[in-house]
């Protein structure tokens, strides 16, 4: 029997800024345990919070990226709940007036375009770290990560499969790293998802849904839902209901497990936080802060395919991230053959910063470095084959095209002198395979060539190669 | 409206504070009475009326994005019952 599944996605974004939301104290990554934890975050008796306008700013940039209502008014509340990493006994979040409302991510599935609506994203603080281990028998708790500022984005339930969901979380990464609002960094915890999973017969009325937690990389993300959909499925088929609870991934099982059911789910007694004012927005800063929103992901994929005639897969991978569009953008305003540039950086670049496990950002090779060596291939130096050895020593630290070209004596042979003695080397050689050729065996062409790139370690010049060999041979 | 004596001491074992027979009583009567005041607020007629966030009608001041706060966790855990590696240290807690 057929079910259908329905996904909605939050996704908790840590905005880029240097303090915290409602602090002075620093966001940095990775300092000493507390040492970032400042009167107000650890929630000392008349501390009061301060809001930060950068993380307000970043939360303006992605409404209007996504093409939300940026909220003139909206309110901050308390969330509350008991845990020793939340010294203020709740969490400053924003409920039922939020600084964004609306807006939609547009995905692509197997070629298809599909539009994701979102409901909302709210601004809150983050919550401490507790660490369990080796502390006899005790809880470790950090606050530096406590009051650092948040934008959670909520999406509808639009998505219907794994894959969708996984293309969306994406999408919205990709975004909120054009925006530079977001590191992006998963393994940082920069960006968390939580996926609420269900299943329906088609046409039958919404069904239960779990809430899956703290996913911090896309294939979690995908294994995750792929579980907890069988899971619900099987539980369904099996005559059994399913209970509305939060749940937990275990990827070394690569199961997902029950945290807490809807009976024991908190109450969290939202209200105003009577500390903070009603955040208004000017009509003024948001025009200001739309000013400086940069090209996007969906718009420069249209334009490498218009201006550039590329194809929308390759549009879609060249765009995946700011930095490596920018890195082809600059490969192709040094040489302007967008098709040749985009197969090198898709292929030979990122085949190799893939295999090194390496950001764009890090690559070896520069994008000035990477057109000098189209150049090469461009003006007929070097095959598009010797190229990519080059490319290995470039790679390697072994310089510029130019000079690994030189120093290995990688030059291409179109002196047609040269070529010709070699030919005429090659047919003299080989009587046999000539008088075959001449009789009908055009396959043997394929030999002939191989020979003569053989005798000149690759480096005939193919084209050259072709029209000498063709000439001798015809006899 | 009145509560029970069981509502008490669920709310009582909700908020982790224990409450003992006697207490649990006067807590009901307390509690009695406070929910007949919320019954008289809730009969006024609101609709129309925008719900207040603040008692002030003034709007929410900013500070600018910048780190302007030391590290002072030395002084700070001078008063924490317990300390291990500026780690803040409590009852073990798994949920």
């Amino acid at each position: 029997m057929q079910w259908e599944v329905v996904i909605g996605l939050e996704v908790h974004a840590q905005l880029s800024t240097e303090s915290k939301i409602f602090s002075g104290a620093s966001t940095a990554f990775g300092a000493a345990p507390n040492a970032q934890a400042c009167a107000v975050d650890i929630a000392l008796p008349g501390v009061l919070p301060v809001l930060n306008r950068g993380a307000v700013e970043r939360a303006i940039k992605f409404g209007l990226a996504v093409g939300a209502k940026v909220a003139r008014r909206s309110v901050f509340s308390r969330k509350n709940y008991f845990y020793p990493d939340l010294p203020k006994g709740y969490q400053i979040s924003q409920f039922d007036l939020p600084v964004v409302l609306g807006g939609e991510i547009s995905i692509l599935v197997d070629g298809a375009e599909k539009k994701v609506r979102l409901t909302r994203a709210h601004l809150e603080e983050d919550a401490g770290k507790s660490l369990h281990e080796d502390f006899h028998g005790m809880t470790g708790i950090d606050l530096n990560r406590a009051g650092t500022p948040l934008l959670e984005i909520v999406s509808e339930p639009d998505m219907s499969s794994p894959l969708e969901a996984v293309a969306y979380a994406k999408e919205l990464h990709s975004l909120v790293r054009y925006l530079d609002i977001c590191d992006g960094n998963m393994q940082e915890g920069s960006f968390r998802c939580d996926a609420n999973v269900s299943v329906r017969r088609p046409g039958a009325p919404l069904g239960t849904r779990r809430e899956i937690k703290n996913l911090n990389s896309f294939r979690f993300l995908q294994q995750a839902i792929e579980y907890e959909i069988q899971w619900q499925i099987d539980t369904l088929e099996n005559g059994g209901k399913i209970q509305q609870a939060t749940v937990l991934f275990d990827s070394d099982k690569g199961e997902t497990r029950a945290m807490r059911s809807k009976e024991e789910a908190h109450d969290y007694r939202y209200f105003p936080d009577p500390d903070l004012l009603p955040l208004e927005i000017s009509e003024a800063w948001i025009e200001e802060v739309g000013k400086t929103l940069p090209e996007l992901p969906q718009a420069k994929r249209s334009r490498y395919v218009s201006d550039f005639g590329l194809s929308a897969y390759d549009a879609g991978v060249l765009t995946s991230s700011k930095e490596l569009a920018a890195y082809f953008e600059e490969v192709v305003s040094i040489y302007s053959d967008p098709k040749v540039c985009a197969n090198w950086v898709m292929g030979e670049v990122n085949g190799w910063l893939n295999k090194a496990g390496i950001e764009i950002a890090r690559c070896p090779i520069s994008s000035r470095a990477l057109a000098g060596l189209l150049n090469r291939i461009g003006d007929g130096t070097i095959s598009g084959k010797i190229a990519k050895e080059v490319f290995e020593a470039m790679w390697n630290g072994e310089g510029e095209a130019d000079a690994i070209i030189e120093a290995k004596g990688l030059k291409q042979i179109s002196d047609s002198g040269a070529l010709e003695k070699i030919v005429d080397e090659i047919i003299s050689n080989n009587p046999s395979q000539v008088a075959d050729y001449r009789a009908g065996r055009d396959k043997l062409f394929a030999f002939f060539v191989g020979q003569a790139m053989k005798a000149t370690k690759g480096q005939a010049n193919p084209a050259q190669l072709s029209e000498i060999l063709k000439q001798k041979l015809a006899g | 409206m009145s509560i029970s004596l069981s509502d008490v001491k669920r709310i009582a074992s909700l908020s982790r504070i224990a409450v003992s027979d006697a207490e649990a009583e006067a807590t009901r009567a307390q509690l009695s009475g406070i929910f007949s005041l919320i019954e008289e607020m809730q009969a006024v007629d609101t609709a129309g009326i925008a719900p207040m966030s603040h008692a002030q009608e003034i709007v929410l001041r900013m500070r600018s994005d910048t780190v302007t706060e030391a590290d002072q966790h030395e002084a700070f855990q001078k008063g924490a019952p317990q300390v291990e590696a500026a780690l803040y240290l409590v009852p073990k807690v798994i949920e």
